[in-house]
């Protein structure tokens, strides 16, 4: 019934359906295996893409040729720039969605990707001829065969929902849970653990009163997140989100519920996030607080359902549902459905290689939730990396690691390998040593070359790339050619409180005032406008960048350099750490268990001193 | 985080005999500016147009002042050991003389080696090979265990906690500043720019307090400081020369200007010891001790570790000793009397002053008993539990990473003042995490957000 696969996708979330396009687009032949198709791409908690550092990591996925950008600008019905007042690196794009959207356009896109095929079913096993993985073994006992297989399961592996006392099987609400792969991993030698995870209520708009909160509205020019250039939707129509606060009174009632808290109780074992907690758990930790901010926002364009960011609980739904209708505008509130905690199975991550497969069965890859993560970015991005290297496998090719100076990419799952991870891992921007290479407004210009050599980005995304390339570098030269008189200029800077000009001056060099933008200039200074206007916006920020913060981001390139030479210095499969008496006991065991690739990978693993890693240099050989 | 393994295109310094005192050391320096920074240093020849493998002999100094006459061998790239530009000076034996060049040499520009790096990077050049380098290796692995067991030493007390302060007060400024970054879109409160600066302006002084601290208080660096006083015509520049006289197999006969800052240096049992005032009760000046009567002498008393209170045996009684002894209690001054000129008096007996505990009888004259005289100036300024090899080493890296630390910490008040967007502070504040980790142990990204979700709600 089935023919044999190159890659077999299990899980269609945001890490799967990325696996299958990223492999499927190299030239795989895919089969996207899911429980249920009709809620791939689903966002199971907030209708939101992007934020700080996650909307560099979608930037990067749309600049290496995946979905996910592109899904989010069609499926968006809000888009805010996040740390506009900040310094470039710190921009973030972040975007509201349409959740039934966002799923029809992944389904679609994929649909319309040549060599990935569908089938429903769960995958209760996978096929194991000594150390590799060859195929999947599904509920209705179909054998399908593969070189390689992706794991991006999610919430799903033995997940359990709390609500209050009550608790049952299920990956996700009204969803069933997976069994049986987690259980044969570990017979083979794997190791798994628990975390845990949560959700607020969903309620009815209509019975909601906006006008005791506070409007949030979208950003009056929609940059969105993929480098592609198609029609973005009217900035007039964007959907507000809205805020409110808790007060003492729904503290006092959900502290009524503590009783039956699941958490508190100690029913849930898993390690939730701390970055993400329950609203229980705020007004516990931190109880001096007499409120907390609530998000509203809509699902879509369409319905009246609303996610109540900031309210995710496990008590008693009787207990949310009164506290919530304590919060102003929510007097009068119905729910669609009560928040609820979910615990599911994960592997540590260092059991990993770079490229997301496992160190123990080759051709198996993990990716999203499984490897510990929280977040739809952090999980697109590695379904994206996991689907490339599956590709590459299948294939007998190179294996494509990005490192921690290309990418969020690479800082993510660098981390994870060498570090592991106890709680849900989210990416921090303070995570990345070279925050200030790694902006949303380069990623194209640093990684859709390497994507477009791989075959993956296409032939319009790297077109796009060299022209960008070549106008912000003539915008850079007319910018340092271009002197402009002080009677030109001075009252224009008269006006922003910035010193005059006593003699003309550089463009490239008034820039650097720190209240004087490129943007202002065109809008107010002739001779700038004159030799700029036939570049485009995205240029123009582009050079004014490069200028504005060269001084940093050389800074940054030479630390590049320093770290660089560890990093190209690989350790082989084959060394021998028991060889080396001399390492510490910990480090021989943590090189051991993590199998650093480098020896800039050695340096990063916790508990590893720099003379263990000197040591290892000496013993390696090159 | 930010090279954990520094780079190897700078150049480095150590000092590659064994800490202590033996006859010479020999310190090493290694990278693209070694010849060029000691050539600096060394007046007698152009070292640069020396050939390779060469030996030459002179004075190196530090701008006016001459530090020590050595032996420079010179071993040009690719033919040495590191493969670099090597540079291997040989320095009288003292600890201090050591310490002294090798911080001229940081101060050029040049950066104190790690454990172990001249073996890396030797290897990473390919001077070594497998063989080679694994019989290096022990080597290396029990230096780092040294060095580690030295460190630990030199965290005892005070230091530690000043050390553990900075760098928590580090964490939070850095934490403060990534809150605004990675959670500025969370209902908490932010710092305000006056905070950062109260904030740098702490960690600053806490900085140079620490440096200080160097150059002022640590035994080692400075030695022990020793005042020599007592009224005129009680012998105290006889003692001066007989104490000097006995040195000089380790203090370079030196002429003219740095006399008076070198030679004064006694080395006994390992300990160093700085005399004071030397040339006051050289050259009878004007403002020297020998001119003021011991109340008006007190400043420079103070200033000194230990005083030796020297007397006339047979010009003092024990009521006026006694008076003396009460003021350097009262000004709580570690002390030792010594009895000089007993010779003079060949019925002199010791019994008149029994009541004294710290005493001693010599001749400086006759260099009588001027060995006891030394072991109980020992005795009174170590208390027995001084370790001088550990100390200087771990010393000099700290306060190199001090020094860094110093300077990087000026960039961000600079920033600060400039008020550059956030996230390019930080750029500078990570300099400082990674220097003050280079001592206290490396600052992560997870001390950051261990301190932001322990004090601030975040999270939706």
């Amino acid at each position: 019934m089935f023919p044999e696969y190159d890659v077999i996708v299990v899980g269609a979330g945001h890490a799967g359906c990325e696996a299958a396009a990223s492999a499927a687009n190299l030239g795989s032949k895919v089969l996207l295996v899911t429980t249920n198709l009709q809620t791939i791409a689903q966002m199971s908690c907030n209708p939101a893409m992007g934020g700080i550092a996650k909307g560099q990591i979608i930037r990067e996925i749309d600049a290496m040729g995946g979905y996910s950008g592109i899904v989010t600008d069609k499926s968006m019905i809000q888009f805010r720039m996040l740390n506009r007042s900040k310094g470039p690196a710190m921009w973030s794009p972040r975007a509201q969605n349409d959740r039934m959207l966002f799923s029809a356009t992944w389904r679609e896109m994929l649909e319309n990707t040549p060599n990935v095929d569908f089938y429903q079913d769960t995958v209760h096993s996978i096929i194991i001829t000594g150390d590799r993985v060859c195929g999947v073994i599904t509920g209705l006992g179909n054998k399908i065969r593969s070189s390689s297989v992706i794991i991006t399961s999610g919430t799903f592996l033995n997940g359990i929902i709390h609500i209050g006392e009550k608790q049952f099987g299920g990956g996700r609400v009204a969803e069933k849970a997976a069994h049986g792969i987690t259980e044969q991993l570990v017979e083979f030698g794997f190791e798994s653990s628990r975390l845990k995870t949560g959700t607020p209520p969903r309620v009815d708009s209509r019975s909601l009163d906006y006008s005791k909160m506070e409007e949030q509205k979208g950003d009056e020019e929609i940059v969105g997140f993929s480098y592609l250039d198609f029609k973005k939707i009217n900035p007039a129509k964007q959907k507000s989100c809205f805020i409110s606060y808790t007060n003492t009174q729904v503290h006092d009632i959900l502290r009524t519920g503590f009783d039956k808290s699941p958490m508190f109780q100690g029913r849930i074992e898993g390690v939730g996030p701390r970055y993400c907690p329950s609203i229980e758990d705020k007004i516990n930790r931190f109880s001096e607080r007499e409120r907390h901010q609530l998000f509203v926002e809509p699902e879509g364009w369409n319905t009246v359902e609303i996610y109540v960011n900031g309210f995710s609980s496990s008590l008693p739904e009787y207990v949310q549902f009164q506290a919530l209708r304590s919060v102003v505008g929510f007097e009068n509130c119905k729910f669609f459905r009560p928040g609820y905690a979910i615990e599911y199975d994960y592997f540590p991550p260092t059991q990993l290689k770079h490229t997301l497969e496992t160190k123990l069965l080759g051709g198996l890859f993990f990716a999203g939730q499984i490897n510990g993560t929280t977040g739809y970015e952090e999980a697109a991005c590695q379904g994206l990396m996991a689907g490339i290297n599956a590709h590459q496998k299948s294939k007998n090719l190179e294996p494509v690691i990005l490192k921690r100076s290309d990418a969020y990419i690479g800082v993510l799952i660098d981390d994870l390998i060498s570090k592991g991870t106890e709680e849900p891992y989210r990416m921090f921007t303070s995570r990345a040593e070279f925050r200030t290479l790694l902006r949303q407004d380069n990623a194209d210009l640093r990684l859709t070359e390497l994507s477009y050599r791989l075959g993956l980005a296409s032939q319009e995304r790297m077109d796009a790339v060299l022209a960008k390339k070549s106008n912000t570098e003539k915008i850079k030269v007319a910018l340092l050619n271009l002197n402009i008189e002080p009677e030109e200029i001075n009252p224009y800077l008269n006006s922003i409180d910035s010193t005059i000009l006593l003699e003309k001056q550089r463009a490239a060099k008034i820039i650097l005032r720190p209240n004087v933008s490129l943007q202002s200039l065109l809008e107010n200074i002739p001779s700038v406008s004159a030799s700029l206007s036939s570049y485009s916006k995205q240029c123009i920020e582009q050079a004014e960048i490069q200028v504005k913060y060269e001084r940093y981001i050389e800074k940054e390139k030479e630390l590049v350099v320093r770290m660089s030479q560890l990093e190209e210095l690989i350790i082989p499969d084959s060394f021998d750490y028991n060889k080396v008496s001399a390492l510490s006991n910990e480090a021989l065991q943590k090189f051991k268990r993590i199998k650093p690739r480098t020896l800039g990978q050695a340096s990063r693993i916790s508990g590893v001193n720099p003379s263990d890693v000197q040591i290892l240099m000496i013993f390696m050989g090159r | 985080m930010l090279g954990k393994l520094s780079n190897w295109d700078d150049t480095i310094v150590a000092l590659s005999t064994p800490q202590g005192i033996g006859a010479i050391g020999v310190i090493r320096i290694s990278g693209d500016k070694a010849i060029e920074v000691i050539n600096e240093m060394f007046p007698s020849k152009n070292l640069q147009e020396q050939a390779s493998h060469t030996l030459h002999v002179g004075f190196l100094k530090n701008g006016n002042e001459v530090l020590d006459e050595v032996v420079i061998s010179l071993f040009k790239s690719p033919k040495s050991y590191t493969g670099e530009n090597v540079i291997e000076i040989s320095c009288h034996g003292s600890p201090f003389i050591q310490e002294k060049i090798i911080q001229a040499i940081i101060s050029k520009g040049v950066r104190m080696a790690k454990a172990g790096e001249f073996t890396q990077r030797a290897f990473l050049k390919g001077k070594l090979d497998l063989t080679q380098a694994e019989a290096v290796a022990d080597l290396i692995a029990s230096n780092t265990e040294a060095s580690k067991n030295a460190a630990l030493k030199n965290m005892r007390g005070g230091f530690s906690n000043s050390l553990h302060q900075l760098r928590e007060q580090l964490i939070q400024f850095s934490a403060m500043i990534e809150l605004e970054l990675d959670f500025s879109q969370e209902d908490v409160v932010f710092a305000d720019r006056k905070k950062f600066q109260e904030l740098i302006s702490t960690l600053h002084q806490n900085t140079k307090r620490l440096l200080q601290s160097f150059a002022l208080g640590n035994v080692i660096k400075n030695g022990v400081q020793v005042a020599i006083i007592g009224k005129p015509n009680a012998g105290k520049s006889t003692l001066l020369n007989t104490l000097l006289n006995e040195n000089r197999a380790i203090v370079s006969e030196i002429a003219g200007t740095t006399r008076d800052t070198i030679e004064e240096i006694l080395n006994i049992d390992g300990v160093l010891f700085r005399l004071i005032d030397t040339a006051g009760i050289r050259h009878h000046t004007k403002d020297s001790i020998e001119n003021f009567g011991i109340e008006r002498s007190l400043e420079k008393m103070h200033q000194a570790d230990v005083v030796i209170y020297l007397f006339d045996v047979n010009e003092i009684d024990a009521n006026e000793l006694k008076k003396r002894e009460d003021e350097l209690i009262q000004n709580n001054i570690t002390y030792l009397l010594a009895g000089n000129k007993m010779d003079l008096d060949e019925s002199f007996s010791k019994e008149k002053f029994s009541s004294f505990h710290n005493i001693i009888f010599i001749s400086a004259k006759n260099n009588s008993f001027i060995d006891q005289l030394k072991k109980s100036l020992v005795n009174v300024a170590v208390k027995g539990d001084l370790n001088t090899e550990s100390i200087v080493i771990t010393n000099t890296r700290h306060f190199e990473a001090l020094q860094k630390l110093n300077i990087a910490l000026q960039d961000v008040q600079k920033g600060l003042d400039e008020n550059i967007p956030a996230d390019l502070l930080a750029l500078d504040i990570r300099q400082c995490l990674y220097y003050l980790g280079s001592i206290t142990g490396e600052v992560t990204n997870e001390d950051q957000l261990d301190y932001i979700f322990s004090k601030f709600c975040i999270g939706k």
